[in-house]
């Protein structure tokens, strides 16, 4: 649901805006920007903390988004008015940013074109040769901004400029699991079969969410991911073997 | 002792709910859970149960269920009748009480004539959770029986009630249920995304009569009345952030999307108000074709409104009551139904 931000603000000012008397969003700007993305891990950082300290009772769960952090509270169990100083006092701390080095991935994906139904679309308004797109999508290094939309959906950027492309007018109705997709400076990978908007490229094999799994999301915000084509043939392998436990998602992550 | 609950046919769209997933939002999971916690936790009492206990979540067309096996006690919470069919004889009753069914009795759950939702409750109900919460949250298939919607032949494992014949179970019953909905206005807190509409957007949105659309699902309402327009600097779309059960949504079109339960978990259209967790239940469970208003209210008003909502339900699940019974069957319930003929062979020792 990205779309072109409006003016985006500085950082440094957060605002504290209403959301219902179960919710309030802390937003630190208006813009997608790897700054603002780290400001709202910051934040949520400290107030892992806090609550981990015995703080802020009545937090239920946070929801960190590309320019905010939303926190979720019981209204039976505190209230704003106990929340937003113990808050203030949170963002008025200079971040203790961990240096945890980013999760790096490189996942497999099929660019054919059964599977690509935008790549002749994308080459065609982007003036380049498909394989130019492949390769220009394949060789970024995207970070993780955000999951949302639907479970374990990823919001990955910055996709080179040059690829820059609006969303379908017509959003299909049904857009298939797997599904590596791109729109504006993001590319993602459908986890689940839904209706979507974004330009399709290729097609991926890893399950990116996995209900009954120890860890059930592949991707957390923060991790770094890059794409490795594959044909078709190798893509059908690969989508077997991971299907039947013998190949584990985890595999196609990069040492540190 | 086990028995099994069947479902001879689903209604419309019954799945399996409790009150829902939590801490799972941050990875694109939504809460999922009862449209009407309130409802559901009442039924689950009625039954027996612990109030979190899934149960069974229905629209406007009731399932009908029969037990195997043995005996299921099953509860009702929602202004709706139900119909027992036990051998031969048909026998409406009312709901917000339990019903225990034996081996072979099967009962139809009716239309809800407020709203538009449901809930049965089974005591010792058994579905696996899945990430904390049996709810089904069917785009991403999980909770509830394979992450669908019930489906006829679906066999829900239960514990069976006590298996005398001769000794009367114990059913329950809320003799003063909440009332009906009634079309009092939906009260909002403005934001996170006011600043995208101007003050006669506003007033225009908390003036006038919006009507629920057909596009009504536990995803969310889509309202028909007058479009709202974004203030132009500001525009139709934001980059996205955190959508709630109760974000109003306002996308290009101007008419409002208000969220609920499996709503996604972030968006990009201005959301102008959230609605109070005191009336979500109500307007998630408002009629197709219903008209509704809104009032706005500050955050502190609706965490007021939140704890008096709470207290009202405290006192509904306090009121449920030990149910007099012949032969499993209220007889006040069924003279006041109006169906003394069903009754007279529904009471009568079989032969």
């Amino acid at each position: 649901m990205a779309a072109q931000p409006d003016v985006a603000r500085p950082t440094g000012a957060p605002r504290l805006l209403d959301a219902g008397d179960g919710a309030l969003t802390i937003e630190f700007g208006s813009a997608i920007s790897a700054a603002l993305v780290a400001a709202v891990a910051a934040l949520e950082q400290a107030l892992d903390a806090a609550r981990a300290r015995g703080q802020l009772a009545g937090v239920v769960e946070t929801v960190p988004t590309f320019r905010s952090l939303t926190v979720l509270y019981d209204p039976l169990r505190t209230s704003r008015a106990v929340l937003d100083p113990q808050l203030l006092a949170l963002l008025g701390q200079a971040p203790v940013q961990q240096a945890r080095l980013p999760r790096r991935w490189r996942l497999p994906v099929c660019y054919d074109s059964g599977f690509g139904a935008d790549l002749a679309d994308v080459a065609s308004a982007t003036g380049l040769p498909p394989d130019e797109v492949v390769r220009l999508h394949a060789g970024t290094t995207f970070t993780v901004y955000m999951l949302g939309f639907m479970p374990g959906f990823p919001f990955m950027g910055d996709l080179p400029a040059v690829l820059a492309m609006p969303r379908r007018t017509a959003p299909r109705v049904r857009v298939p699991a797997g599904s590596v997709a791109i729109t504006g400076q993001l590319s993602a990978i459908y986890p689940w079969e839904s209706p979507g908007g974004w330009q399709l490229l290729g097609r991926c094999p890893v399950p990116l969410f996995q209900a009954a799994a120890a860890r059930p999301v592949l991707l957390a915000p923060g991790d770094q991911v890059s794409f490795a084509p594959v044909t078709a043939r190798h893509h059908a392998e690969l989508d077997t073997a991971l299907r039947a436990g013998e190949l584990l998602p985890d595999s196609f992550q990069l040492p540190p | 002792m086990t028995a099994r609950l069947e479902i001879s046919a689903p209604g419309a769209l019954c799945t399996v709910q409790d009150l829902g997933r939590h801490g799972w939002r941050r990875f694109g999971v939504p809460r999922a859970g009862a449209l009407d916690s309130g409802l559901l936790r009442m039924a689950n009492r009625l039954a027996g149960n612990a109030e979190a206990a899934p149960a069974l979540e229905f629209f406007l067309a009731g399932p009908r269920l029969l037990a195997l096996d043995g005996p299921v006690r099953l509860a009702f919470a929602g202004h709706f009748t139900l119909t027992l069919h036990r051998g031969g004889e048909r026998t409406v009753l009312p709901s917000w009480r339990s019903l225990t069914l034996q081996p072979g009795d099967a009962v139809q759950v009716g239309q809800p004539s407020s709203g538009r939702v449901g809930y049965v409750a089974a005591t010792g109900l058994v579905v696996a959770p899945v990430l904390g919460s049996a709810s089904t949250y069917t785009r991403a298939r999980l909770g509830g029986v394979g992450g669908r919607a019930l489906a006829a032949g679906d066999r829900l494992e239960v514990a069976a009630v006590a298996a005398s014949s001769t000794a009367a179970p114990a059913e329950r019953v809320l003799r003063q249920p909440p009332p009906a909905a009634g079309d009092a206005p939906i009260r909002v807190v403005a934001g996170p995304q006011d600043d995208h509409f101007d003050a006669a957007a506003m007033a225009l949105f908390l003036g006038a009569s919006y009507r629920v659309s057909a596009e009504a699902d536990r995803m969310g309402l889509r309202l028909d009345g007058p479009a709202l327009q974004h203030r132009p600097d500001k525009g139709a779309e934001i980059v996205s952030d955190a959508t709630l059960p109760g974000s109003v949504q306002v996308p290009g079109n101007g008419l409002p999307i208000v969220l609920l339960a499996d709503g996604q978990t972030a968006g990009g259209y201005p959301k102008i108000a959230t609605v109070a967790s005191a009336d979500l239940a109500r307007l998630a469970c408002a009629a197709v074709g219903s008209t509704l208003r809104f009032a706005r209210v500050t955050v502190a008003e609706a965490e007021a409104l939140a704890r008096a909502h709470e207290a009202g339900i405290t006192s509904h699940l306090a009121a449920i009551e030990p149910l007099t019974l012949v032969d499993g069957i209220d007889t006040a319930a069924l003279y006041a139904s109006n169906l003394i003929s069903a009754m007279v062979n529904a009471v009568a020792p079989p032969g």
